[in-house]
């Protein structure tokens, strides 16, 4: 490692994200609360728990088909707490915004936080700005923070699938990434496809009034629904067993894919959660999500078992069967 | 999303796998030459169902894996100057050169960008005129028209700044000095779908004739496949050794003409290098003599050196069937997606990368 440096693999959200932050981040500020590496921190306060969570966010461009940066920065970390369980309390911005950014960007962005933050049900509560010189920031950068509270008797960490968990998807996947793929216009693509960017608090809220034992929940981000089914295999120390045909991708975001040779697994998503539940439970929360407008499209894509512990196996639609492994670097488009 | 397309592929599928257990009663070794090919393969678990007689081997079809470390260090070479735009294909950014990767000199502040057609590299130069702007143009016969229209395109712009760094390979000669080399035994060829749409039946035509040997031109989805492996089954039992078309629903047995007759316009067969296969005559293509203006390996001077492979990587076997992955003992160790040693492993079409990604572990697929 000696004259290496970050590249944007790092950034990617698969196995090099996570060897970054194992290998810098975590024996530097080590602790039982970091080190289970979820998308909350839960913290106990006075009988009370409670999800902390934060995230930055540098997409480009600022906007894109069904959503922009202001959005996504609500959302990422509404969901955050979501994952936890947890009903939002409060968020904080801050803005790292670029010499030259336009007023009139900047007013539609702040605009796009409010509409999500009032979807969400919750509140920006304290913020920051700050500017940078022209060409440091791609315009505009936003962190959000947020804390939650997480209702008596839930209790979701990626660590408690078990045998027998029945996994559910709350829609298709890959929307936003290839969404913001091509608003960017790098790879001449034009398309309909529109970002699922959403904030799931509500869906989640949805599916705990029907059952509070929900074991598991992942929004999957950067590295995308294989990344986070490895991790919970992993975390949980048990197997998943996927219904290859059964995983739900649009007709459009198969077709970019294909054209890439991208894999849509690992592709990202800002508004779909996976949703590891007790066999018993799955048709009672399946059929809650599809009442709920964020997860019509929810579906069965698989189960998990006590065989192939820490390992996620895909049963292909012609009857074979292979691993699906974590995202190991940045995705990129292929000769032929 | 449409669940009895999935039914009836697995119907499908079974059927095919029935007809290849009766015509399997002994060992057959088939070679799919795509780096395409092996992916479906791994991602489809083909593996997995067919009976263990058949053994599927991967060959030299993956253009990354290809490429010697010396024409990466070229490229390096090229980007590191400070008026130089390199363009270049997606795959080719992880791919280590002899010190770094292209990946590596543009996070130390090198101007490279992806693109996905070689046409974007002619319209990045229409927009940089202040830059001169290289496109490292990788690849085989399927992108060689395109690479040829762009070269074409930049002429009828007039873009003095736009240069072309050819590290293009054809198919067909790969395989005749594969064959020559005698070192791998092969029982018949998967044939690569997506090249013979442009050359169509012909190149192959010597693999039945002079080695006695079969070939199917094969599609990409797993259907296709199993029926690509079935029929190179039924010659040997028929006792047939030809070349057959099972990708007919897009392959003509003549090729595309028009596209062979613009790569004929811009390019010239030379001989080329290949990583793992060494020198193969008249397996490369060079500009002619018009376009010299345009060729950067003449226009930048660039010296070529011979890299040796790093201690241990065995890509160069690799690549010609001579050993599978994991017997390498850098594989998953000391090379891995992200951190490669090799050219395999780094290209998503590479036979390490997808040993590693897809053929590890459960189910026995490791074979």
């Amino acid at each position: 490692m000696k004259d290496k440096r970050i590249t944007l693999s790092h950034g990617a959200g698969g196995r090099l994200s996570r060897d970054l932050v194992e290998e810098y981040f975590l024996p530097c500020f080590d602790n039982a609360l970091l080190r289970a590496l979820d998308d909350s921190a839960v913290i106990p306060a006075q009988g009370q728990r409670l999800a902390f969570t934060t995230d930055s966010y540098v997409v480009k461009p600022l906007f894109f088909p069904g959503g922009d940066i202001g959005r996504l920065a609500i959302c990422g970390t509404v969901n955050d707490l979501a994952m936890a369980g947890a009903r939002p309390l409060g968020l904080t911005a801050s803005f790292i915004l670029e010499e030259g950014l336009l007023f009139e960007d900047l007013k539609q962005v702040l605009a796009s936080m409010k509409g999500a933050a009032e979807e969400a049900g919750v509140q920006v509560v304290a913020g920051d700005t700050k500017v940078v010189e022209h060409g440091a920031a791609g315009g505009l950068y936003i962190t959000t923070a947020g804390i939650g509270a997480i209702p008596d008797g839930v209790a979701i960490t990626s660590a408690q699938a078990k045998p027998g968990d029945v996994v559910i998807v709350s829609g298709p996947l890959g929307d936003h990434e290839i969404a913001v793929l091509m608003a960017r216009g790098e790879f001449s693509l034009q398309g309909e496809v529109k970002s699922d960017c959403a904030p799931l608090n509500g869906l989640v809220e949805a599916m705990l009034q029907v059952c509070t034992e929900i074991h598991s929940l992942r929004d999957p981000t950067r590295g995308g629904l294989a990344t986070v089914l490895w991790e919970i295999a992993q975390a949980s120390g048990a197997g998943v067993l996927i219904d290859e045909g059964a995983i739900p991708i649009r007709k459009e975001v198969r077709g970019v894919c294909d054209l890439l040779g991208f894999d849509p697994y690992y592709l990202a998503n800002e508004g779909r959660l996976v949703a590891f539940v007790p066999e018993g439970e799955a048709a009672k929360v399946l059929k809650a999500m599809q009442k709920h407008p964020l997860g019509v499209e929810a579906t069965v894509i698989g189960k998990v078992t006590a065989e192939n512990v820490g390992k996620v196996l895909l049963h292909t639609p012609i009857g074979g069967h292979r691993l699906l492994e974590p995202l190991s670097g940045e995705q990129f488009p292929r000769i032929c | 999303m449409n669940p009895h397309k999935n039914q009836d592929e697995g119907k499908l599928a079974s059927l095919l796998l029935e007809k290849i257990a009766v015509l399997a009663d002994s060992p057959m070794r088939l070679m799919e030459v795509c780096g395409t090919h092996t992916v479906a393969i791994f991602r489809s678990g083909i593996r997995s169902m067919l009976p263990p007689g058949v053994e599927l081997i991967s060959g030299p079809g993956c253009p990354v894996c290809v490429t010697p470390a010396g024409e990466i260090d070229q490229a390096i070479a090229l980007a590191k100057r400070e008026e130089v735009i390199l363009a270049t294909f997606g795959d080719l950014m992880r791919v280590p050169g002899s010190k770094s990767s292209l990946q590596e000199e543009r996070a130390a502040g090198s101007a490279i960008r992806v693109i996905l057609s070689p046409l974007d590299a002619v319209q990045i130069a229409e927009e940089n005129p202040d830059n001169t702007v290289c496109f490292f143009g990788v690849g085989f016969e399927t992108t060689s028209p395109a690479i040829a229209a762009a070269v074409m395109e930049a002429g009828r712009r007039g873009l003095a700044n736009f240069h072309l760094l050819s590290s293009q390979r054809l198919i067909p000669p790969a395989m005749r000095a594969l064959l020559s080399g005698g070192g791998v035994k092969i029982d018949g060829f998967i044939l690569p779908g997506h090249v013979s749409v442009i050359i169509g039946k012909a190149p192959y035509c010597f693999i039945a004739e002079e080695f006695g040997l079969p070939g199917v031109i094969t599609g990409f989805e797993p259907l296709d496949i199993l029926e690509g492996v079935y029929l190179l089954l039924r010659q040997r039992k028929e006792g047939r050794t030809e070349i057959e078309i099972q990708y007919s629903r897009v392959v003509q047995a003549e090729g595309n003409e028009r596209a062979r007759a613009i790569m004929e316009e811009v390019f010239a067969p030379c001989d080329s290098r290949w990583r793992g296969l060494g020198m193969i005559p008249g397996s490369g293509l060079v500009l002619r003599e018009e376009f010299a203006a345009m060729d950067g390996a003449q226009v930048f001077d660039l010296p070529y050196e011979e890299v040796e492979d790093p201690p241990g990587c065995r890509c160069g076997e690799v690549l010609q069937g001579l050993i599978r992955p994991p017997e390498c003992s850098l594989f998953g160790t000391r090379c891995t997606p992200e951190d490669p040693v090799g050219p395999c492993m780094v290209s998503t079409e590479g036979s390490c990368a997808a040993y590693y990604t897809y053929g590890r572990g459960a189910g026995g697929n490791e074979r």
